[in-house]
């Protein structure tokens, strides 16, 4: 019931299970003893995040089991015309594709950091980056496509009205978060590979000693924003 | 090392960085596993699938590939079972609130019909 080697590396002997549980909740200054505070506002940010999709997707199936108008078949509505014929959802699943690469690479990017592999740790932060535009890009496409044939958030060709304006406020705010951590991506990249967190130098913004622990909560963010992917491509796409 | 020296450690950052380290062959597998399971997503939609084995599919690959995004890619699976709580109990409660407007919505939909009939 002991564990003994701690995130840290130092013999860290705190009961675990649901003892650790207990003892983690009911002690002093943190709670949460192998996690930093940083690892977990960003948890805690994540879970606030989850409730607003969640509301999102929530309003998205209410909408659609209560309008008497046919929804739209989006198996059809996201098809391209490829090659003399139409390819359902091919873009959608390009996305797909683009977006787990993109986390694979960031997930490798956390590993190469803890082993203090600057100048890998930023080309693989940097390559997610790029997946992540690539990504935006490909939503720009498809946005220009649907509006240009008559998708509005108050109507659309297809039907249900409501059609419109659900798919522009979840696809539009999931792609606001992947533009966001385009950004923060970038922003942490430049510090991997100037070295900031090999000399603890201090952050502008807090003053704190910055640490390769930075690459990780980056990591959260970004491998969240293709969690909710997950969701919105079952739920939206293929539903 | 007690806490408080574990705690002034933290905050120096004197010690080597080691948190979360795993071999990159586990990054890669999973990384394979989700293009697999995106591909039978895909595959769902592209064969036509209908009916309930549509829902069961799609519900069962979106959840694969949730639970191994949270697991290994955020690290869930080697976090405290404290944290773990806090983080994964909270959305599970979203399902009452997807049972409240599903019942929500079927009433919706039982007016629109009465009142409306089957269009506006």
């Amino acid at each position: 019931m002991v564990q003994t080697i701690g995130t840290h590396g130092e013999p860290d002997l705190r009961p675990v299970g649901l003892h650790g549980v207990a003892a983690d909740f009911a002690s002093d200054q943190r709670a949460f003893k192998t996690a930093s505070w940083g690892k977990a506002m960003m948890w805690i940010f994540l879970l606030s995040d989850t409730f607003v999709f969640g509301c999102f997707l929530i309003a998205y199936m209410t909408a659609r089991m209560s309008t008497p108008v046919a929804w739209p078949n989006p198996s059809e509505v996201f098809a391209l015309h490829i090659g003399g014929q139409d390819v359902p959802l091919i873009l959608i699943a390009i996305m797909t594709f683009v977006l787990i690469s993109s986390s694979g690479t960031m997930a490798m990017a956390v590993n190469f950091g803890y082993r203090r592999e600057r100048r890998t740790t930023a080309i693989l932060m940097l390559l997610t980056a790029v997946l992540g535009a690539c990504f935006v890009g490909m939503q720009a496409f498809e946005w220009t496509k649907l509006i240009s044939e008559g998708v509005r958030p108050w109507e659309n060709p297809w039907g249900a009205a409501q059609f419109g304006s659900t798919f522009f406020m979840i696809t539009g705010f999931h792609g606001t978060h992947v533009t966001i951590g385009v950004i923060f991506l970038l922003i942490v990249a430049r510090k991997v590979w100037r070295g900031d967190f090999d000399q603890e130098r201090r952050g502008f913004f807090t003053s704190q000693r910055g640490r390769y622990e930075a690459v990780e909560i980056m990591g959260l963010y970004w491998h969240f924003v293709d969690l909710v992917w997950v969701f919105i491509f079952a739920f939206f796409y293929l539903w | 090392m007690n806490e408080t020296t574990a705690h002034a450690h933290i905050q120096s950052g004197q010690q080597p960085q080691t948190g979360q380290q795993h071999p990159i062959r586990l990054y890669l597998v999973v990384w394979g596993m989700l293009f697999v399971l995106s591909a039978f997503s895909y595959m769902v939609d592209y064969l036509g699938l209908q009916g309930y084995l549509r829902w069961t599919l799609i519900l069962l690959f979106m959840m694969a590939k949730a639970g191994l995004i949270v697991a290994v890619f955020m690290h869930m699976a080697w976090e405290r079972l404290a944290l773990v709580y806090a983080i994964m109990l909270p959305p599970l409660l979203v399902l009452v609130f997807v049972a409240l407007m599903v019942s929500e919505a079927d009433y919706t939909i039982f007016t629109r019909l009465a009142f409306f009939g089957t269009g506006p």
